[in-house]
């Protein structure tokens, strides 16, 4: 079965993210008073051929650990969306 | 004396290392192509700057699986003698044969400009030659030099004297202003608690003669060839 899977990256908590900070600042300009926060990421997507949504699950998340992400300064999180 | 400088799809400064090794008396240097599985007998792996695979996903993040570095990893972890500069600096915190990671500066932008750095540890095989207080000029060209580190092991890295140089403004003095790409300490190059991986944003091999602005980086290419060459390192 096909499985189209999202992962999602963003930086762990207590990293550094100049160009979230330079964005929230942009927005803030822009008149957004009400955001207080932002900060960037990226999503994968992966059309996985696995038997199962847990397998093609494991798989992406194997993929994430070892390349997607870089562990030391981000995480990730992965999503079916069939 | 050999040394090898692998050269990836995207390396631009491997010419550069190319002639500043040339540059010592008794070595001899050859290029290691990516796709290699074999370091011809280098005793000196350097990792040359530049943009390898167009640092597509992170920078280094792909030219770290690239067959050549399944040799590298192999050779550094038996102790072989490794220097990663820029984006060789990059690849070797990918491969985890150096702690950390080097994120987008701090100021969203593409640094070039001369630096001056803070020798934070004269006793290393890439800086025996330089005497304490000596402070060193040369070159940086990046845009993801802002090296982070968690807390718990910066504490280490400092403890142990693993950070060999700081950006420091031009008495010396490590400040925040001096910091062009917000690396956590001020730090532009580490290396292994081992000793044998080295890893630095500035680059010594584009400041090797004085033709050119600088040749304070010779003093670190000399350094380490030295160090070799003395058999300090015993393997």
């Amino acid at each position: 079965m096909r499985f189209s899977v999202s992962v999602r990256v963003v930086l762990k908590d207590g990293v550094l993210d100049p160009q979230g900070e330079t964005i929230g600042r942009a927005l803030k300009d822009l008149g957004f008073d009400s955001v207080i926060g932002a900060s960037t990421g990226r999503i994968f997507r992966l059309d996985i051929d696995a038997e199962t949504e847990a397998q093609a699950r494991k798989i992406a998340g194997e993929a994430a650990s070892k390349l997607l992400a870089n562990p030391v300064i981000e995480r990730y999180e992965v999503e079916i969306s069939k | 004396m050999k040394v090898g400088v692998v050269v990836f799809p995207g390396s631009n400064c491997d010419h550069d290392a190319y002639s500043a090794f040339k540059l010592v008396k008794g070595a001899t240097v050859s290029y290691l192509w990516h796709g290699s599985q074999d370091l011809e007998g280098a005793e000196i792996v350097v990792l040359p700057g530049g943009f390898s695979y167009g640092d597509y996903l992170r920078a280094g993040a792909i030219a770290r699986f690239s067959p050549i570095m399944k040799k590298v990893v192999e050779f550094a972890r038996s102790g072989g003698i490794v220097l990663g500069i820029c984006n060789g600096f990059q690849i070797l915190t990918e491969s985890g044969l150096l702690p950390g990671a080097l994120m987008r500066n701090g100021g969203l932008r593409f640094i070039c400009k001369q630096v001056i750095l803070r020798v934070e540890n004269c006793g290393t095989l890439l800086t025996a030659d330089i005497e304490p207080d000596r402070l060193l000029r040369m070159p940086v060209a990046h845009g993801e030099g802002g090296y982070f580190v968690d807390d718990a092991t910066l504490i280490n890295l400092e403890k142990r004297g693993q950070v060999l140089f700081r950006y420091a403004d031009a008495e010396g003095v490590v400040t925040a202003n001096a910091n062009p790409n917000g690396s956590v300490n001020n730090i532009a190059g580490i290396m292994n608690i081992e000793g044998n991986v080295f890893g630095m944003m500035p680059h010594p091999e584009r400041s090797c003669e004085s033709i050119l602005g600088s040749n304070d980086g010779l003093l670190l290419v000399k350094s380490l060839c030295s160090q070799v060459a003395g058999g300090i390192i015993a393997r």
